[in-house]
C-alpha cells in the first residue's frame, strides 16, 4: 500500500508541529505550510489524501485557500480546522466541498475518526472510479447488426484486423457506425482489458486537440492550473480512437507522426518524455487520398495510419439491413422506455425501405426513437415516422429501382386504405390476386 | 550494542507499582531497561489557561536532564498532558528520537468515575510506555488491533490492545535496532 499523504496548513508553528508529529506516528507522509501561498506551493507536490486547513490565517484565509485548492485538485479531501467556532463559516466551508469542520482543540478520538472516515470515503470514491472504468472496459461492445453481404464483409474484416496490432482507418459517411466498428476492433483484440480512448479531432481547435492528445503540465498555458494526462497517455496498453482524422491540422499531423514512430511524447509545457503503447484506429468521412493530393494531409502520416482500411457502406447501399436494424432499435427503445415492443406496419416498413437515409444508421435510430415516443398504437405507422423519413423522395433526385418505388407506393396506398386489399387493388388499378402476389414478394404482409 | 532505555518518574516519588511497569517494558524490549532518578520541576510546561502540561515542553525538559546521551529516555508523569491542537494526549514521543513521555492522569479508572484498580492502571501504563517507546524507535501506528502500536485515542482502545508488538512491528523494531 502506498504511503498516505497529508498537507497541514496552519499559521501557528505549535499546531503544525503537533499535527506533524501526530500524523507521522499514524504512518502519514506529512507536509506543512505556514500560510495560504505556501500551501498552494505545496500542492504542486500533491496529490494529498487529506488537506487540513486552518480557517483564520493572515493573508489568504482558509475559505479562499480551499477554493484555490479545489481548482488545483477537485478531488482533494479538505478538513477545516479552526479555533473560532462559527456556524456560518462552517456552512460556507461545507458548501464549498470541505469534508468536515472541527474546532481546536479537538478530541484525539474525534480527529482519528474524522481522518479514518475521510480516508474511507476517498478510497470508496476512487474505487468507484476504478470500477466504472473496469466495467466499461469489460462490457461487451454494442452488437453490430448486419444481414447484407456488404456489411457482413465489413464485419469479417473487423475480425481479421482485430487480431493484429496494425493501425486501421475506417472510412464511411457520417452515421454509418465507424466508432462502433472501432469499439468492435478493440473488444476483439488482445488489448480489450485496457482502455479504449476516443478523441474527436474534428470538434476541437488545434491547441485544444494537442492538449487533449498529449496532456499538459501545470502552467503550460493560461488556465492550465494543474497537470493533466493526455488521451495518448491514458490509452497506454489499449486503443486510441481518433475520429475525423482528416480534420487534423498540419502541425498536429507532424506531432502525431512523431508519436506513432517513437511511441514517445512530452506533455505540453513539459520536458519529461513519456512512452505509451497504444493501437491507433482512425475514422474519417473525407477522402484522405484526395486531401493528400491537395497537400492537406501528410503522405508519411497517411501511410503510417492506413495499414488497413475498412470502408463502411452507407445504409442506402444495403437496404437489406434497414428492417432488421429497425427491429433492433424498436426493441432497444422499448426496453429503455419501459414500453412493449411495437411492431412496424407494412406501409411504415415500405417508407423506411424507400427512404435514402442520408444520415445513415444514426438517422434510422433517431427515426425509430421518435416513433417509439409518439407511437400510441400496437404498431408504428407512417404517421409516427419523422417527416424526413415520410418524405424521403423529397430529399432530391435519387437513383432508386422500380421495384423499390413500387414497394413503397403499394405500402403507402395500403396504409391509406387501412390495410383493405380490395380497396388498395382498386386504387392501384390491379386485381386482388396480383396485389397479394406483390405483397408476398415484398414481404409487406405477415 | 542495543540502545539502553532509561525510565524516570518525573513528578514526585515513584509509586509502589513502578517495578511492575519497569519489568513490563523490559518484557517488550530486549534492550537494557533501568530506572533513573529524575526529580525535575514541571511547572514551566504548565499552561494555566488549559490547566494542563504541554507534552512537547515536557519532552524538552526530559532531554535536558537525560543522564546518558546515547540512551532513550521515557518519562512517566501524573499530570495531564496536551499538544496544542488536541484536548489531551496519553503520551508523546519524538518519532525516531531519544525521548518519550506518558501521563497516568487519564489512565486511572477514577478519571472515568470508576473505582480505583491498580492492576488495570499498571496494565495501561505499561501499554502506553511500550507504545511511546515504539515511536521513539521509529515505529508508526499499526492496523492490527491487538498490537501495542495500534493507535489509542480513548482508554477503551488501550484496554483492547495487548502489551506486545505484533510480528510485523517486532520485525520492524529489530531492523531499527530496538532489539
Amino acid at each position: 500500500m502506498s504511503e498516505r499523504r497529508i498537507l497541514i496548513v496552519d499559521d501557528e508553528l505549535s499546531v503544525r508541529s503537533s499535527l506533524e508529529g501526530w500524523f507521522r506516528e499514524d504512518g502519514f507522509q506529512v507536509e506543512s505550510a505556514a500560510d495560504g501561498q505556501a500551501g498552494l506551493r505545496a500542492m504542486a507536490h500533491g496529490p494529498f489524501d487529506i488537506v487540513l486547513l486552518d480557517l483564520k490565517m493572515p493573508g489568504m484565509d482558509g475559505i479562499a485557500l480551499q477554493k484555490r485548492i479545489r481548482e488545483i485538485d477537485p478531488r482533494a479531501t479538505i478538513i477545516i480546522l479552526t479555533a473560532y467556532a462559527s456556524v456560518e463559516t462552517a456552512v460556507e466551508a461545507l458548501k464549498l466541498g470541505a469534508y468536515d469542520y472541527v474546532t481546536k482543540p479537538v478530541d484525539p478520538d474525534d480527529l482519528a475518526n474524522l481522518v479514518r472516515n475521510a480516508l474511507r470515503s476517498r478510497a470508496l470514491a476512487e474505487e468507484n472510479v476504478r470500477l466504472k472504468q473496469k466495467v466499461s472496459e469489460l462490457a461487451p461492445a454494442e452488437p453490430i447488426l448486419a444481414v447484407s453481404p456488404k456489411m457482413l464483409h465489413v464485419l469479417e474484416m473487423v475480425r481479421t484486423v482485430a487480431e493484429t496490432d496494425s493501425s486501421v482507418v475506417i472510412r464511411g459517411e457520417s452515421g454509418t457506425g465507424k466508432e462502433l466498428l472501432a469499439r468492435a476492433i478493440h473488444a476483439q483484440s488482445a488489448r480489450r482489458f485496457f482502455p479504449l480512448v476516443a478523441v474527436n479531432a474534428g470538434s476541437l481547435p488545434e491547441t485544444l486537440l494537442e492538449s487533449e492528445l498529449f496532456g499538459h503540465e501545470k502552467g503550460a498555458y493560461t488556465g492550465a492550473q494543474y497537470r493533466r494526462k493526455g488521451k495518448i497517455e491514458l490509452a497506454d496498453g489499449g486503443t486510441l480512437f481518433l475520429d475525423e482524422i482528416g480534420d487534423v491540422t498540419p502541425k498536429t499531423q507532424v506531432d502525431l507522426l512523431r508519436v506513432l514512430e517513437t511511441r514517445r511524447f512530452t506533455r505540453l509545457g513539459g520536458n519529461q518524455e513519456i512512452s505509451s503503447d497504444f493501437r491507433l484506429v482512425c475514422a474519417t468521412h473525407t477522402n484522405l487520398e484526395q486531401l493528400m493530393q491537395e497537400g492537406r494531409f501528410r503522405e508519411d502520416l497517411f501511410y503510417r495510419i492506413n495499414v488497413f482500411s475498412i470502408d463502411v457502406p452507407p445504409l442506402r447501399e444495403r437496404p437489406e439491413d434497414i428492417l432488421p436494424l429497425t427491429a433492433f432499435f424498436v426493441e432497444k427503445y422499448a426496453r429503455a422506455m419501459g414500453k412493449p415492443a411495437l411492431t412496424v406496419s407494412a406501409d411504415a416498413e415500405a417508407v423506411l425501405l424507400g427512404h435514402r437515409w442520408p444520415g445513415n444508421v444514426r438517422e434510422l435510430e433517431n427515426a425509430v426513437e421518435r416513433a417509439m415516443v409518439v407511437g400510441r398504437g400496437p404498431e408504428i405507422g407512417v404517421r409516427d415516422l419523422p417527416v424526413t423519413a415520410q418524405n424521403g423522395a423529397a430529399d432530391g433526385p435519387q437513383p432508386r429501382s422500380l421495384e423499390a418505388l413500387e414497394k413503397e407506393h403499394i405500402g403507402r396506398v395500403l396504409g391509406e386504405c387501412s390495410g383493405n386489399v380490395t380497396r388498395a387493388a382498386r386504387i392501384l388499378g390491379i386485381d386482388r390476386a396480383t396485389l397479394y402476389n406483390k405483397l408476398r414478394r415484398y414481404g409487406l404482409r405477415r | 550494542m542495543a540502545v539502553p532505555i532509561h525510565v524516570a518518574y518525573v513528578d514526585g516519588a515513584p509509586p509502589r507499582w513502578s517495578d511492575a511497569v519497569l519489568s513490563g517494558v523490559a518484557d517488550a524490549f530486549p534492550n537494557p531497561v533501568r530506572a533513573v532518578p529524575l526529580p525535575v520541576d514541571l511547572t514551566p510546561s504548565l499552561v494555566p489557561s488549559r490547566g494542563q502540561h504541554h507534552a512537547t515542553l515536557v519532552l524538552a525538559t526530559l532531554l535536558r536532564h537525560r543522564p546518558d546521551t546515547g540512551a532513550k529516555i521515557l518519562g512517566i508523569v501524573a499530570v495531564d498532558l496536551f499538544i496544542p491542537v488536541l484536548t489531551f494526549v496519553f503520551g508523546q514521543a519524538q518519532f525516531d528520537g531519544p525521548s518519550a513521555v506518558v501521563s497516568t492522569y487519564r489512565l486511572r479508572p477514577e478519571f472515568y468515575g470508576m473505582p480505583s484498580d491498580e492492576g488495570l492502571l499498571v496494565e495501561r501504563v505499561i501499554k502506553e510506555c511500550v507504545h511511546e517507546l515504539g515511536h521513539a524507535f521509529g515505529l508508526a501506528h499499526c492496523a492490527a488491533y491487538e498490537c501495542v502500536m495500534h493507535a489509542s485515542t480513548a482508554v477503551d482502545s488501550v484496554d483492547l490492545k495487548g502489551a506486545a508488538f505484533c510480528r510485523r512491528c517486532a520485525g520492524a523494531l529489530e531492523a531499527r535496532g530496538g532489539a
